[in-house]
Formats: C-alpha cells, sequence, structure tokens
C-alpha cells in the first residue's frame, strides 16, 4: 500500500472537505488513515477544532476502534480471521503458523517494515474457511501452503 | 451470437479465484475470437461450487463449478461443443442444493448484474416501491404488520410495530438507519446481498422512509466487507442518477437520500444504539433503553432500524406478498429465513428456506457433514453470541421460539460447524475473550465479567478446584445475563453455559447423558 507522507495542509484540506457532514469524527479519522496510513497524534487537535470538540473526545473515538492506527503500518497488512467458523476450519493452527512465519505477534509490524500482522473477527467468508485479508484483497480456504505464498509476496 | 457467461463478483466467489478465472476466460475467449458477454453478478451462496461460473443456454443457465483458470480452456471447449465437461453441473435451478430453497430475499441474488438498476427492474426490481408511493403511510405499514415479518437481525422484533411507532413519532427530521454491521462470525447472508441484490436494499429503506416521513437514510457497514461498500455505493449512484433517490423520487411528492456509512472493526457498534452513537461520531457505546431508538435514534431523532435482510424483504411485501410472506414459516417466525452454513463443512453457504427446518436437516443433509470428514461434534448457531449445541438437540426446528426454548437462539442465522476435534472448554474461553475484547465498557457486568470469566475458564482447564470455578463461572454468567445493558454482555454467557451443559467431560466433569430439554 502506498501512503502520503505525514503533512498538515493535506490534512486540513481533508477535514475541510468534511465538516458538512453529520457526526463526521470517524468519517474524517478515516479519510486521514486512508491518506497517510495512520492518524498521527498532529491530526488529533485538527479534527477536534473543525468540529468543535475537545481533544480528548477526538482522542477518545480514535482509540475505541480498533482499525484506526497512531503508528505508520508496514507496506503490506495481513489480517486472518480469529473468530469461530475460522477456527473450526483450522484457522488457530494459520494464526500461530503466520506468527512463526513473520517473527511478530497480532498487531505488530516486522522489523523489515514489510508486513503488519492484524486479527479480524470476520469477513464473512465463512462458508470458504479459513480466510484472511491481506491489503484489500480477501483469500479463503487458506492452508499453510497458500499462507506461505502470501507471506513470500508480501516479503519480497 | 455471443455467449454469455457469469462469474461472480461477491467476495466469497474473488476469495477463492474468481477473478481469476474471468481473466482467464477472458483470455482464452479472446486467443479463439469467441464473443463473450461477461456478467459479473452476485454469489447464488452455493459457496462450495464457487469459483461457480454459468452459460446462458436456451434451456436456462447451466453452472460448471468449481472452476479454476487451468480448467477455462477444457471448460469452453466443452461449452462450445456442447459437451459433458467434469465440473458441469446441469442447469443451476435445478441443483438439489438450491431447489431446496424458497427464495424470496435471494431470489435476485447470483442472477442479476448488481451494477444494473434495468437489470434489477427487469426481474421485478422496484414494483414494491411504485405501489408504495400511490399508498398512504398507515396502508404500507399495514402490509408490514400483516406479512408478520420480523426483524431479521437477530432479535426479532415485529417490524410493523416498529414502523408505526416512527411514524407516529410527531413531525420534524427522521431517520431510517440500515445496520449492516453483520459482526457475528458464521454469517455472511448481508455481506451477499449487498454486493448481489444492492439495489433491494435502497428499495426497502425507500419504503421505509415513505412510509414514516424519513428523508434521509444511512446504511452502517462494516469496515470488513470493502467489496460490499463498493457495490453499495455504486447502487446508490445509480439509483440517484435514475431519480430512485434524491429530491421527488420517480416525480412524486416523496424525497429519500441514502449515505453509506463504514464502521471501524468495533463489533459492538452492531448492537443498534452503539451503532447510532457510531454515526453520531462518537465511541460506539451502548445507549441505555428507554428512550427507544424509534423515538429518540440518531442525533435524538425518531429513527427506523433494521437490518439488512428485514429492509430486503419490504420490497415483495409492498408488491402485494404480504399474505403470500405471511403464509411461509411457522409460529411466529414468518417468512423464510436465509440460513448461513459455515465453519467446518462440507456443502457451506447460504440456504433460504421457510422456518421449521431442523438443525439436523441443515448439518447432515445440506451442508453434508464436516470437510473434515470427521464426525460433527457441536454446532453454534446464531454467531459468537449463540449456544453450542451438540447432536442430541438436532431435532431443533429453526424457530425464534424453539431455540429460545432450548436456551439458545436463531440470531441472524448463522450455523457453524465443527468436528470432534474441537475443545468446547476453550471455545467457552474464547466467548468470554471475545466479550471482553469487544465490550463497549459501559456497563460493569460485561467489562468486567467477561474478564474475570476467561480467567475463571482458565482456572478450570487447569482443573484448579474445578467445582468452585465452575459454580464462580455460573454465577458471573448470570451476572452478566442479567445485569448487562445490551445483548452482548446479556448474551455472551450462552455459549459459555450451552458448553459446559452440553460438552462437561470438556472441563474435567462427567460425562452427561443429554435429555433434549422439553
Amino acid at each position: 500500500m502506498q501512503y502520503e507522507p505525514w503533512e498538515p495542509a493535506r490534512a486540513s484540506d481533508i477535514i475541510a472537505g468534511l465538516t458538512h457532514k453529520e457526526g463526521a469524527t470517524l468519517l474524517m479519522l478515516q479519510a486521514l488513515q486512508q491518506a497517510f496510513g495512520y492518524v498521527p497524534p498532529d491530526a488529533e487537535p485538527m479534527v477536534a477544532q473543525a468540529l468543535n470538540l475537545s481533544r480528548a473526545e477526538v482522542h477518545g473515538v480514535l482509540t475505541f476502534y480498533p482499525d484506526f492506527r497512531r503508528e505508520p503500518p508496514g507496506r503490506h497488512v495481513l489480517k486472518l480471521c480469529r473468530a469461530e467458523a475460522c477456527q473450526a476450519a483450522g484457522g488457530d493452527a494459520l494464526a500461530a503458523h503466520a506468527e512463526t512465519r513473520l517473527g511478530v505477534t497480532f498487531g505488530a509490524t516486522t522489523a523489515d517494515g514489510a508486513v503488519t500482522l492484524e486479527p479480524a473477527y470476520c469477513f464473512g467468508l465463512c462458508a470458504t474457511a479459513p480466510s484472511a485479508m491481506i491489503n484489500e484483497r480477501v483469500v479463503g480456504r487458506l492452508d499453510a501452503a497458500k499462507l506461505d505464498a502470501l507471506l513470500a509476496e508480501a516479503q519480497r | 451470437m455471443s455467449l454469455r457467461i457469469f462469474i461472480p463478483r461477491d467476495s466469497g466467489a474473488l476469495a477463492v479465484g474468481a477473478d481469476e478465472v474471468a481473466a482467464a476466460l477472458v483470455d482464452q475467449a479472446h486467443a479463439r475470437e469467441l464473443p463473450v458477454d461477461l456478467v459479473r453478478p452476485g454469489s447464488r451462496g452455493l459457496y462450495w461450487l464457487e469459483p461457480m461460473l454459468e452459460v446462458d443456454t436456451p434451456e436456462g443457465r447451466v453452472a460448471y463449478g468449481p472452476v479454476t483458470p487451468a480448467d477455462v480452456p477444457s471448460l469452453l471447449d466443452a461449452i462450445v461443443a456442447g459437451g459433458p465437461h467434469s465440473l458441469r453441473q446441469g442447469l443451476t435451478e435445478e441443483i438439489p442444493w438450491l431447489k431446496r430453497q424458497t427464495r424470496l430475499t435471494f431470489a435476485r441474488c447470483g442472477i442479476v448484474d448488481p451494477r444494473s438498476i434495468d437489470d434489477y427492474r427487469a426481474h421485478g426490481g422496484y414494483r414494491g416501491l411504485e405501489r408504495a408511493l400511490k399508498m398512504s403511510s398507515d396502508a404500507i405499514i399495514d402490509d408490514v404488520v400483516k406479512s408478520g415479518l420480523r426483524g431479521r437481525g437477530g432479535a426479532g422484533f415485529p417490524t410493523g410495530t416498529k414502523w408505526r411507532t416512527v411514524a407516529q413519532a410527531g413531525r420534524g427530521q427522521k431517520y431510517i438507519c440500515c445496520n449492516a454491521d453483520e459482526g457475528d462470525s458464521g454469517t455472511f447472508a448481508d455481506r451477499m446481498l449487498m454486493e448481489g441484490d444492492p439495489f433491494m436494499i435502497i428499495e426497502g429503506m425507500t419504503i421505509a422512509g415513505i412510509a414514516v416521513g424519513a428523508t434521509r437514510g444511512y446504511i452502517y457497514i462494516r469496515s470488513e466487507y470493502p467489496h460490499a461498500v463498493e457495490a453499495m455505493n455504486a447502487a446508490i449512484e445509480a439509483a440517484r442518477r435514475t431519480g430512485y433517490l434524491g429530491e421527488h423520487i420517480c416525480h412524486s411528492t416523496d424525497s429519500f437520500d441514502i449515505e453509506v456509512r463504514v464502521g471501524a472493526g468495533a463489533y459492538i457498534c452492531g448492537e443498534e444504539t452503539s451503532m447510532l452513537e457510531s454515526l453520531e461520531g462518537k465511541r460506539g457505546t451502548v445507549r441505555a433503553k428507554p428512550p427507544l431508538p424509534a423515538h429518540k435514534g440518531l442525533f435524538g431523532r425518531p429513527t427506523v432500524i433494521n437490518n439488512v435482510l428485514t429492509f430486503s424483504a419490504v420490497p415483495y411485501i409492498l408488491d402485494g406478498g404480504a399474505q403470500a410472506y405471511a403464509d411461509c414459516g411457522m409460529g411466529k417466525s414468518r417468512g423464510t429465513k436465509p440460513i448461513q452454513l459455515g465453519g467446518n463443512i462440507k456443502h457451506g453457504g447460504l440456504f433460504e428456506v421457510a422456518f421449521g427446518i431442523t438443525l439436523g436437516e441443515l448439518v447432515d443433509e445440506i451442508g453434508g457433514g464436516t470437510l473434515s470428514g470427521r464426525p460433527v461434534r457441536a454446532v453454534q448457531v446464531g454467531g459468537p453470541l449463540g449456544a453450542y449445541f451438540p447432536r442430541a438437540l438436532f431435532d431443533t426446528p429453526f424457530d425464534y421460539e424453539a431455540f429460545a426454548a432450548r436456551s439458545g437462539m436463531v440470531g441472524h442465522g448463522g450455523v457453524v460447524v465443527f468436528d470432534d476435534t474441537v475443545d468446547m472448554a476453550k471455545q467457552a474461553r474464547f466467548a468470554m475473550e471475545f466479550c471482553a475484547h469487544e465490550s463497549c465498557g459501559k456497563c460493569t457486568p460485561c467489562r468486567i465479567g467477561s474478564t474475570r470469566g476467561a480467567e475463571t475458564v482458565d482456572k478450570i482447564i487447569a482443573r484448579d478446584r474445578p467445582a468452585a470455578n465452575i459454580a464462580v463461572l455460573e454465577d458471573l454468567c448470570n451476572t452478566m445475563k442479567f445485569g448487562s445493558l445490551c445483548a452482548l454482555g446479556g448474551l455472551a454467557p450462552i455459549p459459555v453455559l450451552s458448553a459446559l451443559t452440553h460438552f462437561p467431560e470438556d472441563f474435567g466433569l462427567a460425562p452427561r447423558r443429554l435429555q433434549a430439554a422439553e
């Protein structure tokens, strides 16, 4: 995934483009993350000011939702489904395999910055479990060999 | 004459290679100078056959699956020659798995092009809205009441009653909210509809707007569904362009518009009041009820909140089908229920059927047992907050009351199958851990009870004073059940207690011969 470097002026533009929306906090944070890959601390007061909220309120929203990142992710984000349907189809073993292969635990990024490994709770691909999403690409009927291929591709 | 070929763009099909198959098809057709009209519909829901390719023939669509890119050349040979092929499934409509279904909500899914409003209309779309535009608000709501439609999100509240409350809640701004935060593991019906028949959801929401006097609608979709977000946005744009959304819908005096909002990974936002908080740009914490959202919902205004499947049932009902809808089903569970078969299952997919089919028929006959080939040991019905049922309860019919009578729930209709390698104490622990992870933190029983619950299950697994700790666990479950504000804390005990009741041997207790709980 290619993200823009953090740039306050660009962030201002993104925020200004959304102030007309009802209840825009999440929209702004999502748009910022889409542009920069994460929501830096400097963005919080900007959102707060645009919406006439306290900085604490914006910080509260940012930290409540698992999707928001406060640090840049790796070049690829691999999300593995950890929910029941995937557990039933061998998901736990795959999760352990991914951690071992990448040398990181869930929520962390590999030392070379290639892959961020994140847990997910259901992509709605339960009939072709176990499943994963790499960047925005969905993968079903995952097994160790398929997972290795994905990781190799991501680490190239 | 060009060949009309269908390959789903549903994410369940994409996850197993539908795009690669489509690319191979385009390549091969090009190389052979064979004119092909490739359509990318949603999925029929026969996921064990995905990627499924269908060819239009004078007799109807013929299905092939599961197709890999390597199969495409021989497949094209067979199609052109009208010959046999090992992947040929015959006429799609005649595949027994599909033929056994009663498709009302999913009638068009996998058939129409989800990007084409013309295709939707050609298949009966927007007839419900056109009729509703000529009716009074009361008459529309009467139709919904008469159909017996109950909310398909899980709670099963009568839809017409909810709409009437909002319609009578004074004047001024009102909202329609479609809850598309389908967070339960094992459920994917909403996703399939959004990707396969998005105009039906739009039509259902629009009818609701007209019925209660709301001009704005939101559809809140979870971020785990990027393809559904894209499909809904494209359909909303097309509906606006053709006058089905916006000012003066179809040249009437009614106006209605819809905006997609995307969640941010919090399971709790599937709970309706948390969803409202999230839509308002806040932390997704649960609101105490009353006031009901029907009186004070989004931005404090009267709001109809329904699930994707509920709104999707509305166009059929308004198109003169209220009685036909009510005629399906059993007891107080009217109409059909789209059941989702997933997990360790041979024939996984979406199975829409009238209420009343038994759990055993679903798992053994339709699902074909486990994919691993091992015996089925447990089935979780109704998502992460649903009960684990053993084989002894496989005679339970799919019906809200019948499941509740056996301490379970139908919920959103997810059925997740586990084979005999499952460790039910571990599953009980996961239920508590999941609740702890996803709790919004507002009320103590859920926030602290779930964390203590996971610790207590750990002690039981470690055989640390099991009898005393099982008593603690049961006590915690009761506190959560009766003391939590919303269904997350209130229902999380269900999977835990069902595991303990039906699979005591996994907790170090003596196995129990289960009597079906009558």
